[in-house]
């Protein structure tokens, strides 16, 4: 029958495909086609890039050549089980797979197999929580660090009493996360809280749009990723919307977000985990020994931009964790449960950014069996349409961790409940 | 030469009514249920379960489901992922509220709830017809999609909106969660399809399935000769809902184990599940596993072709997959389009004439 003939011909197929496992391999569930290529594409690009700039300019990790397993899942999050289920024998040592959704569908499946997740601002908030997410990771920063930050730059420009604040926000797993936080601190503030859903893909928001011309809020929130950001800033424009009162979480601030509405898009704010441009001596490195050689995994042009640096910024943090755990275990052949201790003993220093070529690139914070969260520090950046650049206009600032904290271990303990885990001691 | 009905001479009238009337038929189905269920569960890995069997005998049930609606009674529906969702919230609900119940009743009841839906929005087929229906069909796959998005107790409340499926076991065999091994998924699924494929196979045979052909062919006939459009028309929507909520609620606990509904089920799923129907054949029950085998193995089996095999950029496979898949599609039913089971159907016909066609 023509089932069976094709699984025998896939049986051959994927035996074809199998390899070595001599090297370091890093899984790269990217997305380069359907709605959120645009972004996915300058990410998984940064990712590819500075694992090809270790293997070229080092000669790898401690001598180990760093392998890039790059699967594509469109976003969708049966493709991504999928990926995972067909990189997970390869000897994957970390995955990160830029997908709220898919990062929910990983954590048990993961954690079952001791392969670490890191969802770097993305997935399960709660996943801070290190005594019951024992192999998921969320540093530096998430999502409800994001909302609290927001709220305080808006606090900053004056009292919140009385106001209101629109979420815009994408109708999944990744728009929803925030609405908790934004609710306790809108209780705690004294602010009135609007949320309203845009669905999948989020090519059409008139309505959403109409709804806040309306009813006029204070300040809006975004939470949006792939063609939903530039509808949503091309609207805001439309209806002459305040951009210095528009916020978006930093899944909403690339240059693809803003370019498409020109001029109007000036002032948009959004938040940030690291720092812009292509003013770091490691992007010149990134441009010798990979890209004037040819190996770059995209065109090459996206150097500097928010997505790129911040793909290239989640490679770094896997290759300094799995730094780290060649250090604990003394060995260079780590496996995922060696990479596991690495990234839970992971410090990233001042002078450690530096000696990367990095040098205030990014917060510097650590991480320990308690807390997979990092500090949670974020800043706010600007656009500038004229000069087509972002900037920041703070520093890495804390989050109200009074009331994160509270949620975090609530969520966590709810997960724990219903999945009957105990928590681990971290003494 | 081989294929024959000459010298398997039928004695009894049981013997001439029996699904597979032709021995080399009957002994094929003997042996594939015999290898599904007696040797694959020893060769299977957790890829080849979670990545190809799982979601293919999920999918089948689906489109069996959709295929007694659309293929036997002629209604057609475009809310398949709305009632897939009804199926997994519903699981998802007993779930957590009865933790004690075996998840093979939690299934079970989860199919009954989606039935009920079902029947609910199949009522206007009493009055639409055709494309008018497939609108109000359509309406129903958002307005569920919404409902299980907008309402807090449907999804326990927790912070995401999203559903998790927590462990449980039959006969001490984890079947869900993230420790079930790929065996006793795949055994699950395998008896839910077997069971599932064979009640359609007899329905649709039987008095049931004649009064919905019946109303498909021509239902103010259907009418005159003294067959009730209201019972068959619902029962049908019945029918169909059970089976899609038995594939939904098992997409959601055992294949994919955390759902987001808007993604796991949205518009995309009722056209996926639409198409299986299409391609297999519409009025055939091996046609709904053969769709469901082409839409499922077809892009899996090109990925680790292209990317695994030639070593390809995953976005040109992703792409090349896109056109490839389509273009089959567009082949097949050019050629055929009455779909894959006719196409076997046409080769059985063949085979039997083989070698002398005339």
């Amino acid at each position: 029958m023509k089932s069976r003939k094709l699984a025998a011909l896939a049986v051959v197929a994927t035996l074809a495909s199998s390899s070595a496992i001599a090297d370091l391999v890093f899984p790269s569930l990217s997305y380069r086609t359907g709605p959120y290529a645009a972004n996915g594409i300058p990410f998984a690009d940064g990712y590819a890039d500075y694992f090809t700039l270790i293997n070229q300019r080092d000669g790898g990790l401690g001598g180990e050549n760093l392998k890039l397993l790059e699967c594509e899942t469109g976003y969708n999050t049966q493709k991504g089980v999928e990926c995972y289920e067909s990189t997970k024998g390869e000897g994957a040592l970390v995955y990160q797979p830029l997908s709220t959704g898919i990062t929910y569908q990983l954590i048990p499946k993961a954690s079952a197999d001791g392969i670490p997740i890191h969802s770097m601002g993305y997935g399960r908030t709660s996943a801070a929580n290190g005594k019951v997410f024992e192999h998921v990771f969320n540093y530096p920063v998430n999502y409800w660090n994001g909302a609290s930050v927001a709220i305080n730059h808006f606090l900053d420009q004056g009292s919140l009493d009385g106001k209101t604040v629109a979420l815009v926000y994408h109708n999944s797993a990744y728009g929803k996360e925030p609405i908790r936080t934004l609710q306790e601190l809108s209780k705690k503030h004294g602010f009135s809280l609007t949320e309203i859903p845009v669905d999948h893909p989020g090519q059409e928001q008139k309505s959403q749009w109409l709804q806040i011309r309306r009813e006029r809020p204070d300040y809006v929130i975004m939470y949006g990723w792939g063609v939903m950001n530039q509808v949503a800033i091309q609207e805001a424009a439309n209806i002459r919307f305040n951009m210095e009162n528009f916020m978006g979480i930093w899944w909403s601030g690339s240059e693809n977000d803003v370019i498409p509405a020109g001029a109007k898009a000036n002032g948009y704010k959004a938040l940030t985990f690291h720092n812009t441009g292509a003013g770091y001596p490691v992007f010149a490195d990134i441009q010798e020994y990979v890209v004037d050689k040819g190996m770059a995994a995209g065109a090459g042009d996206q150097i500097g931009t928010v997505l790129y640096n911040r793909g290239m910024y989640a490679a770094m943090l896997a290759v300094e964790a799995a730094r780290t755990a060649q250090e604990i275990h003394g060995t260079m052949a780590i496996n995922a449960s060696q990479m596991r201790d690495g990234m839970e003993a992971l410090e990233i220093t001042e002078e450690k950014m530096a000696a990367l070529g990095l040098a205030g690139f990014g917060p510097s914070f650590s991480v320990s069996c308690e807390n997979h969260g990092g500090p949670g520090n974020a800043a706010v950046q600007q656009w500038d349409a004229a000069a087509k650049k972002w900037n920041l206009i703070t520093e890495f600032t804390p989050s109200d961790m009074d009331v994160i904290g509270a949620l975090i271990e609530e969520d966590s303990a709810a997960y724990a409940a219903e999945n009957s885990i105990t928590p681990r001691s971290c003494s | 030469m081989f294929y024959r009905e000459s010298g398997d001479f039928k004695t009894k009238y049981v013997d001439d009514n029996q699904t597979f009337p032709i021995k080399l038929d009957r002994l094929g189905y003997y042996a594939i249920i015999a290898i599904a269920f007696l040797v694959v569960p020893f060769v299977i890995n957790d890829y080849w379960a979670n990545a190809v069997m799982v979601p293919f005998l999920i999918l089948s049930i689906a489109a069996i489901g959709l295929n007694i609606l659309i293929g036997y009674c002629g209604q057609v529906s475009l809310g398949t992922g709305g009632f897939m969702a009804v199926g997994a919230y519903a699981c998802y609900k007993l779930m957590t509220s009865f933790p004690e119940m075996s998840i093979f009743f939690c299934v079970l009841i989860s199919g009954g709830i989606t039935a009920l839906v079902g029947v609910l929005f199949g009522l206007p087929s009493l009055r639409i017809k055709g494309f008018y229906l497939a609108v109000a069909t359509l309406a129903a796959q958002f307005f569920l999609v919404w409902l299980f998005n907008k309402v807090p107790w449907f999804y326990n409340y927790s912070a995401s909106g999203q559903i998790n499926a927590p462990e449980r076991a039959v006969f001490d065999f984890l079947v869900t969660g993230p420790n079930a091994t790929a065996a006793s998924k795949y055994l699950f699924c395998l008896v839910f399809v077997f069971i599932l494929a064979w009640i359609a196979r007899n329905l649709t045979r039987g008095r049931v399935g004649r009064s919905w052909m019946a109303i498909r062919d021509m239902d103010i006939a259907a009418e005159i000769i003294g067959v009730n459009p209201l019972k068959t028309k619902l029962s049908a929507f019945a029918v169909s809902s059970f089976f899609i909520g038995i594939a939904g609620a098992l997409f959601f606990s055992v294949y994919l184990g955390a759902v987001e509904v808007g993604e796991a089920f949205g518009i995309t799923q009722s056209f996926l599940v639409l198409f299986m129907v299409i391609i297999g054949g519409l009025g055939s029950i091996f046609g709904s596993f053969a769709g469901a085998a082409f839409l499922v193995l077809m892009p899996v089996f090109l990925k680790n072709v292209m990317v695994g095999g030639l070593g390809w950029p995953t976005d040109i496979a992703a792409h090349l997959e896109f056109v490839i898949v389509g273009g089959l599609i567009v082949f097949f039913l050019i050629v055929e389009p009455h779909g894959l089971a006719q196409l076997w159907r046409l080769a059985k016909e063949k085979l039997r004439l083989w070698p002398f066609p005339h």
